[in-house]
């Protein structure tokens, strides 16, 4: 049974942690959590992506965020990924297992997965 | 929606963008009701705004903070024979008590009642995305409770740890899920 006294002892361990932290964050995936997203899935695609982030090791390196509506209802869930120097990648009508996919090959891998992307989705 | 939660989530993030600093989520169950209240202490709405929260087709550009979040949750409710219910005080009118509440009941054992769901992912989520804002989270149903307060959590935390570490996350899921297994046993 978990207890709010544990909390004291996170934080003793992350007093190190913090320090670590101060990179700055290269890549920032946002996820759409307006109703359109919620209502689409978009709570499962958004855990994913912070679990995800957190297993990979590459906190610091990269942010997960939520943003509303970004106007593309029928597509959602929609994440974007926002990187330096790179042009931004919106993926569509995303899911758990597909953001799996995009953390490794995309995030941590540098390629693009290009099946899950809007221009994909609009030619197909 | 498929799950009550998402409803949750979504009427919270709506106090968000009212920029409330404190919001309530109390779900109340009995045997045949569940009453769901998120209220907050963000900007309020206008009496004009308030009527027209309820009508998906009211929402303009300046409005839509508020959509179809409203409608479909009232719509939810109202399909299991309950209500829904909107007070709400503007920070013009009420500089020092200014905030919004929605209230809803939920008829649980008829046939188009939504299950709830995921609740725990859906206070996870809210404070993954808003890790500034203070949380007080309490279900209570017919053998206990469920709750969570970060305004406790900061108490332990101090300022600088943000809720919204993975950790924390983590943490918060567990101390949940702990509290509604001790009870169903």
């Amino acid at each position: 049974m978990k207890s709010l006294a544990e909390l004291a002892a996170i934080r003793e361990k992350m007093k190190d942690k913090i320090v670590l932290r101060e990179g700055g964050n290269d890549i920032r995936i946002v996820v759409g959590m307006a109703t359109c997203g919620i209502a689409a899935g978009a709570r499962p695609v958004l855990n994913a992506f912070v679990e995800g982030v957190d297993k990979e090791g590459l906190n610091g390196k990269v942010v997960v965020s939520q943003t509303g509506c970004i106007g593309i209802c029928q597509y959602e869930p929609v994440v974007e990924v926002f990187e330096a120097g790179k042009e931004k990648v919106t993926y569509v009508k995303m899911t758990a297992e597909k953001a799996e996919k995009v953390l490794k090959e995309h995030i941590k891998g540098g390629k693009v997965v290009q099946e899950y992307t809007i221009a994909n989705a609009k030619n197909a | 929606m498929k799950e009550l939660s998402l409803n949750v989530l979504d009427i919270a993030e709506n106090s968000v963008k009212a920029r409330a600093t404190l919001i309530r989520i109390l779900l109340e169950e009995t045997e045949e009701t569940l009453t769901l209240t998120v209220a907050d202490n963000g900007c309020g709405m206008k009496k004009e705004s308030l009527r027209g929260v309820v009508d998906p087709f009211y929402t303009t550009r300046t409005t839509r903070k508020v959509g179809m979040g409203i409608p479909l949750l009232k719509m939810a409710a109202e399909q299991t024979g309950g209500t829904l219910a909107i007070s709400s005080r503007h920070e013009s009118d009420y500089p020092d008590s200014h905030g919004t509440e929605v209230v809803a009941r939920f008829y649980k054992q008829h046939i188009d009642f939504t299950p709830l769901g995921d609740i725990v992912s859906t206070v996870t989520t809210l404070i993954q995305g808003s890790p500034e804002i203070d949380f007080e989270f309490r279900h209570e149903f017919g053998s206990g409770c469920a709750e969570l307060d970060t305004r406790r959590m900061r108490e332990i935390l101090g300022a600088e740890i943000p809720l919204n570490d993975p950790e924390i996350l983590r943490w918060i899921a567990q101390y949940l899920a702990d509290q509604y297994l001790n009870y169903k046993q």
